[in-house]
């Protein structure tokens, strides 16, 4: 069956905003399908309000529409585009829901649409939990006891006569969104409640618990002949209860026989045949680890986050493939990409082990709950793989970027076998290093297992690693040691750290005395075997590779094969999504793979996460799927020998490999580093700044509490404190008494600090930022973002608009010649970003990052200038006016771009939600429109707020908002809502002349806060207060019931503002045209 | 290596004096055969068992080998047959509701020399770009015993190893089924679960030692015949094809499977090729021409029929190779005969095409019934 024929235009729905259980993947997804479509000879027709993503820019779709995903929004750009056909599988549960009530409504019939991909009694069968316990039952597959409910009452009545522990599932909600285990009828009813109000369609599934289960999935693909293959098995090291996405996932499955597996595989192929899904699937089971019984936990017939990591685990692009079935191709049609010979109707085979493990926020967030279950916390993951599982493990840990080489933590290395025993019997992220240090300690596996039910497998296996770090550590190195820690994947630097030998930097080699045996001391630093779907069975021309202790080194090889005269420059990835640091540099990454490869030089990504679009092995000429360390990347670039590195666009994290880069003698291409560290060592920055005559506001860099006292006091309060070399705002406030100066320091300083604190006046001012390119003499402005809260919410966290709405001619021309004064004085060779207060007219530059920013992809789109192509052009030798810019600020489009954070609060239990200096969101949005107001009010529905122009609004603040808060109050009252508010706001309120409602607060007596909300009798809450962050504090509870209730939540001013004058406004969302992005 | 295991040397040595190190598993020696690798992520304990490696040094490409031990229930035959087994690493702490040891225990009782900690994927590589070789493992110093040990490979042959793994006397399964048909397998190495999909399908099954001929089949009077899998060249077995012969005279329904089918094939005129290195593994992509579907297999063998080189009118290709287009099925309707090179009864591997089974079944009934 070739492409279908009555398809000539076809609409890809994307995600949206990155948020927890929904993340980068889609971006992958997203962008395979596009091109896989566009490549089939299909017009795509693309809408998604993520700006950072990839598969938004103008080369993916030919009509692009960066606008919210909402129902009528999609139906408008059906109306105007008439699309053939809608792919609803790929761009998550978003772009599934919608889908799905586009076609029940009738509206797809009624527009000639077909929906590909799937079909709505499939998605319904799946996602209906009752309906989908039916289809198991009507084909013999086993579920587990369970029943929907639709109240607390028949939750708690079920669950009597099943027995405890029951799971909690909410209806239709992402990653589990809601869900929960409960032990007791308390527990229920208190997380039932939460699930069903977060439901939708306000249904729960109340489940038996079947702890201690193997958790298996397995990936299958199915055609419109009715072929079906099996991608993928995945085995959980968590046994069943904590939500996949949360746990350390293997692949293919370790501990099953091939009875097991057998039975498993062939139930996952009778299910896709069965719901005769048309694409990929992900099937969900447990298995129970003293029998053959086992159940189906879960199908999700679509694209997921498994069916990325998948992929990138195989080398199976399954995205592709279920775009080209969707359009009617069947898999024996397709050629795979991997051989260029064989078809995509086979089984992809592996010969080595990959590891997953998860990437939480709780460095963030360190007050959030970090119990991990049914609901999804992770933002981010990496991938690692290797030919053993203690190597693909070790690769891991170090991946995952939270400043270790091997599993032991210090606390834990401290606490008593009591500690640790009781430490293990919690379910949370750092379960993995306590089970570690009980192995380390010699604890026997049979207790482990009897407390942790993970499988005595996978404890065996660790226990190897923890076994050589303790030999390391106690008895001290030998040959043999040596030999086997580096074949178990421990780094020359972990073995030095661990044995107190010296090491040595340039060589990024353990410093061995003379005649100690090393039988690995002519062997290179790795030897990389390739990815290639069939273990080894047909030729393969994929440059994906990773590393291993073996001894032949394809990557080597296939150099030599390939041999041509290009040039090679490494490029990197900036690790798993996190927040602060997220899709945005993923963009970056890809881009300037794209650019060297069109400037006719070799690019070469080293990355290891598996959602991205950078490690997608056809993005970049070959692909090293490594940590982000410098021995894993001295090691490739021993077998590549680059011409230099590129370190602008990974983030943080490929910033941070700068340092070792000159050690190992790599040249950095652009910037020179010494600039780079110029921006971020205080006293060097001073002096450029001196020197450009740039007023900063004032400050010094401290390393003790009494420093930062004494700096604090001589300011004057407000100041900012934060660490220098941060990214996304970690660990930064905002001091307004001595007490916090000091709370803050405890906390920096009971870490080691090798680098000061910077201690700096906080000016309440407009914040502005810059994104420019710079090479070396000329310098380009895309454009002038201005953030609509004041300085002190982080950048990231505020809503951001181009060009500046309210900077005067004065103020952009003395921000456009700061800038220039600065790339040049910094010697800037690509991107840089400076962030700016403008306060009492006056221009303070506030930061400077000679590095690619987070607003780079949207400002790209928005202003149609390939920032980054631009900046590896330059780096690699052109100038800006050799590619026809002049210097200076780049004129303004005729449109409005307004960014708006998007976060994930609702997920992390006990986080406060009030904005501040540290970042919290995890993804963005952005509006577009010909004007401000239309391009604002946008990004606010594309956010998730429902724009409500009458009902009830919340209003309780710190005494110094209570001005600005009565005037706020006072338009709403206008606008005829209620006003809610607190005792001492309330009093506030009356004064000012707008009656308000007192209520009480949400430790007081019923009714309080807590009712209004839970009765979501307000549409708006408007929350400051002066501390915050502890969980019990009064404040932050209502905060959290508000995000909980799904109720807009406003914890600045300034973004109260910007609501209130989309609401004052006559406008609707109906109203405002669309934008095609490739039209601007 | 000793940290966890053993670090005695052991040597693999090709026969055109390249040589792989690892470490020393199973039982110590040395061991001659042609060197062959399989894909498949599951089923150790199957390969091992299984009698068509008889004589062959196995290399498994999924480097974790022995994760979820050994136990008696899933052994293909009664032994292992495999001459020497190659893996990256072995696991000393299996983990399984049914694990009764390690593979270690298991090779060492089965006499086998087995090598860990090979490089495995460059051997794979190896044996892909030049084709199947001949080889030896082992524990002694392969750099002192060069010459001797190439010599050796050189003239080491595996002569009629079907001879070697059949069964010397008849044995009887019966089902519970009321209206059973009889099968009677041939046993040219069968695996257990050809046996046993009979029995699931219905079937009574007696198991026949390989050289019956016509007249041990009249006596038996059963009504179908399949013809198991097997080792080595199919060339090599003149005396099966010429009864072969006589059971397609005798006109019962026939059902081949892997070397069953190459020697049906044979019998009815066609050719075999060797493979450059086989398929081996739990993946390989079959498509049936009737159905237009494809179905994953397990697949183990290392010549094929040439499709082209069946007589006219002799027989019809109804599956191939979805890779290299190899023939892996034929209808042979004017004998109520068909073939396939796979495996459908799995074991390792995928259960995708047991519905050949049902129709080996259907056309025994139909055979009953006398509607040939």
């Amino acid at each position: 069956m070739p492409l279908a024929k009555d398809l000539k235009k076809v609409l890809v729905i994307g995600s949206g905003p990155i948020v927890i259980g929904q993340a980068a993947e889609f971006d992958y997804a997203g962008t395979q399908a596009c091109k896989a479509l566009r490549a089939a000879g299909l017009n795509v027709v693309l809408i998604n309000s993520n700006p950072a993503t990839i598969m938004t820019d103008k080369a993916m779709a030919d009509e692009i529409y960066i606008e919210p995903l909402t129902l009528d929004v999609v139906k408008r750009v059906i109306i105007k585009e008439k699309p053939d056909g809608i792919l609803s599988t790929l761009g998550g549960q978003t772009g599934l829901n919608l889908s799905m009530q586009l076609a029940k409504e009738g509206f797809l019939d009624e527009h000639g649409v077909r929906l590909l991909g799937a079909d709505v009694d499939t998605i319904d069968m799946a996602e209906d939990r009752q309906s989908f316990k039916d289809a198991m039952r009507a084909i013999g597959e086993p579920t587990i006891p369970s029943k929907v409910v639709e109240s607390t009452k028949d939750a708690i009545d079920f669950a009597e006569r099943i027995g405890y522990p029951v799971i909690v599932r909410p209806a239709f909600t992402l990653g589990g969104t809601g869900g929960g285990i409960a032990n007791n009828a308390e527990e229920l009813d208190h997380i039932a409640t939460r699930g069903l109000r977060l439901s939708p369609i306000h249904q729960v599934l109340i489940e038996r618990g079947i702890a201690g289960w193997k958790e298996i999935e397995f990936e299958v693909m199915r055609d419109g002949k009715g072929n079906v293959i099996t991608v993928c098995s995945m085995e959980n090291f968590d046994p069943v209860g904590i939500h996949t996405g949360d746990s350390i996932v293997v692949a293919p499955c370790q501990t099953l026989s091939d009875k097991e597996y057998q039975m498993l595989r062939t139930s996952a192929l009778k299910i896709i045949s069965t719901l005769g899904v048309e694409g990929g699937c992900n099937c969900q089971f447990a298995l129970d680890p003293e029998n053959f019984n086992y159940a189906v936990i879960e199908v999700n017939p679509r694209v997921s986050r498994s069916s990325a990591l998948a992929s990138k685990a195989t080398g199976y692009p399954i995205a592709k493939m279920a775009s080209l079935i969707a359009v009617g191709f069947s898999l024996d049609e397709i050629v795979n990409d991997i051989t260029g010979k064989t078809t995509a109707c086979f089984e992809p085979v592996i010969d080595y082990i990959v590891v997953k493990f998860p990437r939480w926020p709780f460095d963030k967030f360190v007050y959030a709950q970090r119990t991990l279950g049914t609901q999804m916390k992770a933002t981010g993951e990496i991938m690692a793989i290797g030919n053993s599982f203690e190597h693909a493990m070790m690769k891991a840990v170090r991946s995952i970027e939270l400043g270790f080489d091997t599993l032991s933590v210090d606390k834990y290395r401290m606490a008593s076998d009591a500690e640790i025993m009781e430490a293990m019997a919690r379910k949370d992220d750092e379960r993995c290093f306590v089970v570690y240090e009980a192995l380390y300690r010699g604890m026997s596996i049979d207790d482990i297992n009897q407390t942790t039910m993970i499988d005595h497998w996978f404890l065996d296996k660790l226990r190897h690693v923890a076994v050589i770090e303790h030999d390391l550590t106690e008895k001290g190195l030998n040959a043999e040691r040596l030999h086997v820690a580096r074949e178990l994947g421990f780094l020359d630097s972990t073995i030095a750290r661990l044995t107190g030998y010296d090491y040595d930097k340039e060589t990024c080699k353990i410093v061995l005395p003379e005649g100690f045996e090393d039988e690995f001391n002519d062997a290179p630093y790795a030897s990389y075997k390739m990815v290639d779907t069939c273990a080894g069975e047909f030729k393969a021309e994929t440059p994906y590779f990773y590393s291993t202790r073996d001894r032949e080194n394809e990557a080597e090889l296939f150099l030599e094969e390939h041999h041509d005269d290009k040039k090679k420059v490494l490029v990197f990835g900036s690790g798993p999504i996190r927040i602060g640091q997220g899709i945005e540099f993923d963009y970056c990454s890809v881009h300037c793979a794209w650019a060297l490869r069109e400037l006719g030089y070799e690019a070469i990504i080293i990355n290891n996460n598996p959602e991205t679009v950078s490690t997608d092995f056809d993005t970049s000429d070959r692909l090293y799927f490594e940590p982000l360390t410098a021995e894993d990347v001295r090691a490739v670039v021993e077998t590549e020998n680059p011409i230099g590195a590129i370190v602008q666009f990974g983030g943080q994290t490929a910033i941070k490999l700068t340092q070792h880069l000159q050690e190992i003698k790599v040249p950095i291409i652009g910037t020179d580093p010494t600039y780079i560290d110029a921006a971020e060592d205080r006293e060097r920055f001073d002096e450029v700044l001196e020197a450009c005559g740039i007023p900063r506001p004032k400050g010094d860099t401290v390393f003790t509490a009494e420093e930062a006292l004494d700096v604090a006091n001589r300011l004057g309060y407000p100041v900012l404190l934060r660490p220098s070399y941060v990214l996304g705002g970690q660990n930064m406030i905002i001091a307004h008494n001595d007490d916090d100066v000091r709370e803050y320091m405890g906390i920096i300083t009971s870490h080691e600090i090798t680098n000061p604190v910077l201690v700096d006046k906080y000016l309440m001012g407009k914040e502005v930022e810059v994104d420019a390119i710079c090479d070396g003499t000329d310098y380009l402005i895309p454009g002038i973002m201005e953030h609509i809260e004041k300085a002190g919410v982080h950048s990231g966290d505020s809503i951001s608009v181009y060009p500046p709405q309210t900077l005067d001619d004065e103020v952009k021309a003395t921000i456009v010649d700061y800038t220039g004064k600065l790339a040049r004085a910094l010697h800037v060779i690509g991107l840089v970003n400076i962030q700016y207060v403008v306060y009492d007219g006056q221009v303070y530059v506030i930061e400077v990052n000679p590095r690619s920013s987070r607003t780079v992809p949207y400002i790209s789109k928005v202003t149609d200038i390939p920032m980054v192509d631009l900046a590896t052009r330059i780096m690699m030798g052109e100038t800006l006016a050799d590619m026809g810019y002049a210097s200076g600020l780049h004129p303004s489009k005729d449109h409005v771009a307004v960014k708006v954070p998007v976060f994930s609060f609702s997920k992390l239990e006990d986080v406060d939600t009030q904005l501040g200096p540290e970042m919290k969101s995890t993804g963005e949005v952005l509006g577009v429109a010909t004007n401000f107001g239309d391009a604002v009010y946008k990004g606010l529905v594309a956010a998730g707020n429902d724009m409500a122009r009458k009902g009830g609004v919340l209003i309780t603040v710190r005494d110094r908002d209570k001005a600005e808060a009565c005037a706020i109050a006072k338009r709403f009252h206008d606008m005829g809502f209620v006003v809610y508010a607190t005792a001492g706001t309330a009093k506030a309120l009356h004064d000012f002349g707008v009656p308000a409602h007192m209520v009480r607060r949400i430790s007081e007596a019923k009714p309080n806060i807590g009712d209004l909300l839970e009765n979501r009798e307000v549409h708006y809450v408007i929350s400051t207060s002066a501390t915050g962050r502890q969980p019990h504090r009064d404040s932050v509870r209502m905060r959290r019931k508000t995000v909980e209730s799904s109720i807009s939540l406003i914890t600045a001013l300034d973004t109260a503002r910007a609501l209130l004058g989309c609401l004052e406004s006559e406008r609707t969302l109906a109203e405002i045209p669309l934008i095609d992005l490739n039209t601007i | 290596m000793s940290y966890f295991k053993n670090d005695k040397r052991a040597y693999i040595l090709l026969a055109d004096g390249t040589v792989y190190e690892g470490y020393h598993f199973g039982v110590e020696g040395t061991t001659f055969g042609e060197v062959v690798f399989t894909t498949g992520m599951t089923g150790y304990l199957e390969v091992l068992t299984d009698p068509s490696y008889c004589g062959q040094i196995v290399l498994q490409t999924y480097p974790l080998i022995g994760n979820y031990g050994v136990n008696a229930a899933d052994m293909e035959s009664e032994k292992s047959w495999v001459a020497g087994y190659i893996v990256k690493e072995w696991c000393e702490e299996p983990s399984n509701f049914r694990n009764a040891g390690t593979i270690n225990d298991f090779l060492v009782s089965q006499n086998v020399v087995g090598i860990w900690g090979v490089d495995t994927r460059a051997l794979t590589r190896r044996i892909r770009e030049y084709g199947t070789v001949g080889g030896c493992i082992t524990t002694e110093n392969v750099y002192d015993k060069k010459d001797e040990l190439l010599a050796a490979i050189k003239a080491h042959r595996v002569v009629q190893p079907v001879k070697a793994v059949t069964c010397s006397e008849k044995g009887w399964y019966y089902t519970r089924e009321n209206r059973a048909n009889h099968v009677a397998l041939m046993d040219y190495g069968y695996k257990h679960n050809i046996l046993y999909k009979l029995l699931e399908f219905g079937c009574n099954v007696t198991v026949m030692p390989a050289d019956s001929d016509i007249n041990d089949i009249r006596r038996l009077n059963p009504d179908g015949i399949m013809l198991s899998n097997g080792p080595g060249d199919p060339m090599d077995n003149p005396e099966l094809i010429e009864n072969i012969k006589d059971f397609i005279d005798y006109g019962k329904p026939i059902f081949g499977i892997c070397l069953g089918h190459q020697l049906l094939a044979i019998a009815r005129g066609a050719k075999t090729v060797k493979l450059k290195y086989g398929h081996r593994g739990l993946n390989q992509p079959v498509k049936d021409l009737d159905r237009d579907r494809v179905y994953i297999t397990s697949q183990n063998h290392g010549y094929a029929v040439v499709s082209d080189s069946l007589p006219e009118g002799a027989g019809r290709v109804t599956h191939v190779n979805v890779n290299d287009g190899t023939c892996e099925g034929i209808d042979y309707p004017d004998i109520h005969a068909f073939t396939v090179q796979f495996h459908p009864e799995a074991s390792a591997g995928p259960n995708d095409t047991g519905y050949l089974f049902e129709k080996f079944c259907d056309l025994m009934e139909r055979g009953q019934q006398g509607c040939l």
